[in-house]
């Protein structure tokens, strides 16, 4: 069974979103999808500085046997991708959801609000497609 | 097989060494005394200094760790790991073939070219296509030439609005691939429970953005795709064209051909039905023929007769050519091995060859099914390779198609193809091919019986395989995660840096 | 003759086991209508016998000239070892390494052939092959695109001084996929980039630059201005180069000061014959930062379960297999046995025989040229250093002198008028260690002998020309 915290906002696309308390959002990919991927060895985050639109791919995630574009949620600036996962890859299997986060987007001004997924409607999807 | 593990070949070296009797005289530094100094190399490169025997044995050492068709049965399933006789190799290494400049003359080429042309010539009557050309060089190039075909052709139109390319969900990874190096957009349709394409699907997937549909038939579920003229004629009234991608033309060779199928292009593998060497992944050869309205497109050259004597083609005779995709004419040596292969085969040999590769796969799935394996597609015919899954057997041994194909190994036979194609669940794809024999497929079959006991009795054996290889199963994820992709000096190895400007001080 | 195995009894026994009565049947499932009824294309079946005389009868129709063309591809030396081990079955008749241990041979050289590359190269990481050096460097246009993330333009800079041949495939492999190609003159004293060329491009959005060392002409451009000037301006620089000439020439990874980001060639130099134009294979090596953005297998070095060191395919999520549509590249099956041979023939030559291989073709390529120009009539084209390649000028149209030496067994050179046109009558000619001072002076002496018999005849050349196209030499339209 996949670890699907309460707390989180999810995508179709098994992304997780985390609002911080300046407002600005964190982004990864949820345990299942960690799972789905194997083993990582490798993670592309994006420059701090660079602007989103809701739906363009922003990272890619690369396993032994896959490689996945991940998207971003909602359109804003990249404050930063995350540092570490460069050296660290398999930090997105052991804690998907925390030091595992991808990068960190300001939202733009008036982003129209993007249709997420609660945890229980994540879950949901994940049991559809046979997780 | 040996399974004593060969040391890198720079462990060998020492400085001084050298198989000298293959090098020319040392013509002395002055000859290199107009090179400017700012441009010159200042280190000696990082090759090994061994003799000529010791060259030998290391080399001779590791073909001894490889698995082959003439040592190994190679059911690698849509690869067509035929026998590659010794005559197609030794023909086309006749020292003339061998000395021939590309950029000789026609006139000192007369023989080289009618092998070529003879070979046009054959390829179009084998696929019904009307026109040939042979410079593709693998594949994968076929591929790409017959997909910038469609698009100039389309554009020769003035339709410039057909960029979308539509696969099978089941199709190789290389026509999606392809689809995107020609600038185009790719539509996957899917296919029924029987491996059919889904012509709903496929009916409401074409339109005014069609460009044209890449079909592999058989397909890469193994089977026959029997509504093709369907197909093809749903995808004609939208506009596009129909790629064929040879890679299982083995199946159907003097039987059926692509071009009465009602496809526009096709790329033939002579790496795999006309038997030219895989070579430890290459040389191939991707030629590719097309039907009338896609023969200006060619890519160049074409070779031509004209009376008595054959000529190249080049974009000045085509001049709607999608160009030229290699720096000469692509791999010469490899269209001479498959002209001796076709030729020895002969207008009868050609059905021949469908005809027992079809026979050896319908008997080994007919043997493995006996043997408790499940067939992918139970209600079908398999054609030159069948299927099975063993999802069944995964679920309830916990032992993976990728542990039955490791297992093999140590039974002395090469794996079939695994994990391909991705619709199927732990699925194996086997291709025994024709010149395989019987005994071949029963001592197959008997091995996978003997796997499948041993999956019930002692699965460790099987999850842990192969162990009788000179390695195990190697660490993927470490070779992925700290790259190691050139062998690096340490103290304890001599290393060919000895200073070397000038050149021959 | 399908070198089929089966007896009577064993077809007879099969078809019970499948449960049918005639192979035939195993057709059912093709429509009936589609069925084809004969091949009349295909010639009856020959047997060995009967191929293998009519092969050496086309052989000899080719016949075995003096031959001083290079232009891309050199006939070098080939020790009788390279290609006696590159053809053993367990070589010659093995696959793509994809079960890594029963594949250690292929893979394990596959890794030496990687580490040599990369050092001839100067550069980190080399992939186990492309295709030929004109596709490689279309492949490397490619990754430059998605290796140069500053730059959006998929402006691709090329000299006329790289290979025509190679500058078409580029626009036919990568033209697709929106890259515009930029042509840029070169010096008509000097045959290379003059270093002023370049300063129209300042401040503009370009991805990449091609520089080709020794040039399409054998000249030697100034590669350490070119590189930095690239790099001041964020532009990738792509190198491509002669493998034999790396034993004596920088390698490209140090190139000005930061060195190439790509370099790519035509491997045929190392072991590989002549062959009419392949098999060969193109090469491929980069800066490692750029090694996710690279096409091609790559072998890497890893553990196995015992911990011993083994070798496999690795970064494969690159590969069209797994990313299919957004794959660096289609390409699967790539030039393996020649990979072979290049490896064996470079532990063969050594870090001292590959040099002396290039001194010695140097040398005699100034003995060739020497030679020549002391012909009445034939001159240097461009003044400056040139390597084991020159261009010589003609004082008549090249086509009808070449045609009248190959009616006497020499093909003397490559005709550059089809292709450069502004230079006048004038020939690509290269000798290496294969020739002899006897080869070079019979060559000098039948120009002599072809030029003092034609003049008067000048005024026909222009029919002996068409008649003597050599096809390639044709084939760009300018």
């Amino acid at each position: 069974m996949s670890n699907v915290p309460s707390d989180l906002k999810y995508t179709k696309t098994h992304e997780w979103l985390r609002t911080l308390p300046d407002g600005t959002v964190e982004v990864g990919i949820t345990d299942h999808a960690q799972h789905a991927l194997g083993d990582l060895v490798f993670v592309e985050v994006p420059e701090a500085g660079r602007k989103l639109s809701a739906g363009d791919p922003f990272a890619v995630v690369e396993s032994v046997k896959a490689a996945s574009d991940v998207y971003c949620p909602i359109s804003g600036e990249v404050v930063t991708g995350n540092p570490a996962l460069a050296a660290e890859p398999e930090t997105i299997n052991s804690d998907a959801y925390g030091k595992g986060w991808l990068m960190r987007l300001r939202p733009a001004a008036g982003a129209a609000a993007p249709a997420l997924l609660s945890a229980a409607d994540y879950e949901k999807l994940v049991a559809e497609e046979g997780g | 097989m040996s399974t004593r593990l060969e040391k890198p070949i720079f462990e060998y070296s020492v400085p001084g060494r050298g198989a000298e009797d293959q090098w020319p005289h040392d013509p002395g530094a002055a000859v290199t005394d107009d090179l400017p100094a700012s441009l010159r190399r200042a280190e000696r490169p990082l090759l090994p200094e061994v003799s000529e025997l010791e060259t030998v044995r290391h080399f001779t050492r590791l073909s001894q760790l490889n698995f082959s068709i003439d040592t190994h049965f190679y059911p690698l399933g849509s690869c067509t790991m035929k026998y590659n006789p010794k005559a197609c190799n030794s023909l086309a290494m006749l020292p003339q073939f061998l000395a021939r400049h590309p950029l000789s003359p026609e006139s000192a080429g007369q023989g080289f070219l009618a092998c070529l042309h003879e070979l046009q010539e054959m390829l179009k009557a084998v696929t019904g296509m009307q026109a040939v050309a042979l410079s593709p060089m693998a594949g994968a190039q076929g591929e790409f030439a017959g997909v910038a075909m469609i698009r100039a052709y389309h554009r020769a139109r003035g339709d410039l609005e057909r960029n979308e390319i539509i696969v099978p969900e089941a199709a190789h990874g290389t026509n999606p691939a392809t689809a995107t190096m020609c600038g185009c957009v790719v539509r996957e349709v899917p296919v029924d429970a029987d491996g059919d394409v889904d012509l709903e699907a496929l009916r409401a997937a074409v339109g005014p953005k069609t460009a044209g549909i890449m079909l592999t038939n058989p397909s890469t579920l193994g089977v026959f795709e029997r509504r093709i003229e369907e197909v093809a004629r749903t995808v004609h009234a939208a506009g596009g064209l129909l790629y064929y991608d040879g890679a299982n033309l083995n199946a159907i060779l003097g039987k059926v051909r692509p071009g009465d199928m009602g496809f526009d292009v096709i790329h033939i593998n002579l790496h795999k039905t006309f038997s030219t060497p895989h070579g430890g992944g290459g040389p191939g050869a991707g030629p590719v023929g097309v039907s009338a309205r896609l023969a200006p497109f060619l890519p160049v050259p074409v070779v031509a007769r004209r009376g008595e004597r054959h000529v190249w083609l080049t974009e000045r005779d085509l001049p709607q050519s999608i160009g030229r995709l290699s720096g000469f004419m692509g791999n010469a040596g490899v269209l001479l091995r498959a002209y001796v292969y076709m030729r020895m085969l002969g207008r009868e040999g050609m059905g021949k060859v469908s005809e027992y590769a079809t026979l050896n796969a319908n008997y080994l799935l007919a043997q493995l099914k006996r043997a408790g394996f499940d067939a992918a597609y139970p209600d079908r015919r398999a054609t030159h390779e069948l299927i099975i899954t063993l999802k069944r057997q995964a679920k309830e041994l916990g032992v993976t198609a990728m542990d039955f194909a490791k297992r093999l190994l140590d039974h002395g036979m090469h794996a079939p193809t695994t994990y391909f194609p991705l619709l199927v669940p732990e699925c194996l794809l086997i291709e025994p091919t024709e010149t395989e024999s019987k005994a071949a497929l029963d001592a197959f079959v008997a091995a996978m019986a003997e796997i499948l006991a041993e999956a019930a009795q002692e699965p460790e054996r099987v999850t842990g395989a192969p162990h009788t290889m000179p390695v195990r199963r190697l660490d993927d994820v470490r070779a992925a995660k700290q790259l190691d992709l050139t062998w690096k000096p340490t103290a304890s190895h001599a290393t060919p840096t000895t200073p070397t400007t000038p050149a021959s001080s | 003759m399908a070198f089929i195995p089966h007896t009577r009894e064993d077809v007879e026994s099969m078809l019970a086991a499948i449960g049918v009565e005639r192979i035939e049947q195993l057709f059912d499932e093709i429509p009936a209508n589609l069925r084809l009824p004969g091949l009349s294309g295909v010639p009856e079946a020959a047997n060995e016998m009967e191929i293998a005389r009519l092969m050496a009868e086309r052989a000899r129709l080719d016949g075995r000239p003096l031959c001083f063309i290079g232009a891309g591809a050199y006939e070098h030396h080939i020790p009788a070892a390279v290609w006696a081990i590159a053809t053993r079955g367990e070589f010659y008749s093995a696959y793509t390494p994809y079960q890594a241990e029963a594949s250690q041979g292929t893979l394990q050289l596959l890794y030496e052939y990687q580490t040599m590359v990369a050092s001839l190269t100067g550069l980190g990481v080399s992939n186990a092959s492309l295709y030929d050096g004109a596709s490689a460097m279309g492949e490397a246009c490619l990754m430059a695109v998605r290796a140069n993330r500053r730059s959006r333009s998929r402006r691709i800079l090329v000299p006329t001084t790289v290979h025509p041949h190679y500058r078409a495939t580029a626009r036919a492999v990568a033209g697709n996929q929106g890259l515009v190609f930029e042509e840029l003159p070169y010096c008509a004293e000097e045959g290379c980039i003059p270093a002023g060329a370049l300063g129209r491009y300042d401040g503009q959005d370009i991805t990449a630059l091609v520089i080709q060392q020794p040039n399409f002409f054998g000249r030697l451009e100034d590669v350490d201005a070119l590189c930095d000037w690239a790099h001041a301006r964020d532009i990738l620089v792509i190198a491509v180069v002669n493998p034999t000439s790396l034993a004596l020439l920088k390698p490209p990874g140090q190139w000005g000061s930061k060195g190439a980001d790509v370099a790519v060639g035509e491997g045929q130099p190392l072991g590989v014959p002549l062959s009419s134009g392949g098999p060969y294979f193109g090469f491929m090596a980069a800066r490692m930062e750029h090694v996710r953005q690279m096409p091609g297998r790559i072998v890497g070095r890893t553990l196995d379960a015992a911990g011993r060191a083994g070798f496999t395919l690795t970064l494969q999520a690159r590969e069209q297999h797994i990313r299919r549509a957004k794959a660096t590249s289609n390409i699967c099956t790539n030039q393996g046995l020649l990979v072979t041979a290049a490896t064996i023939y470079l532990s063969l030559m050594g870090p001292v025989g590959l040099e002396r291989v290039a001194a010695a073709s140097h040398a005699r390529t100034r003995e060739l040229v020497d030679a020549l120009t002391g012909v009445p009539g034939v001159r240097r084209l461009f003044r400056g250093p040139v390597f084991h390649e020159s261009a010589v000028a003609l004082d008549r149209p090249a086509g009808p002198v070449l045609e009248r030496l190959a009616a006497r067994g020499i093909l003397g050179g490559f005709d550059l008028a089809e292709h450069y046109p502004e230079l006048g009558p004038a020939l690509l000619v290269c000798a290496t260690e294969t020739k002899t001072t006897a080869d070079i002076e019979r060559y000098a002496q039948a120009l002599e002998e072809c030029l003092r018999s034609e003049r008067g005849t000048i005024a026909s050349s222009g029919a002996l020309r068409a008649a003597s196209r050599t096809g390639f030499a044709s084939s760009e339209p300018r």
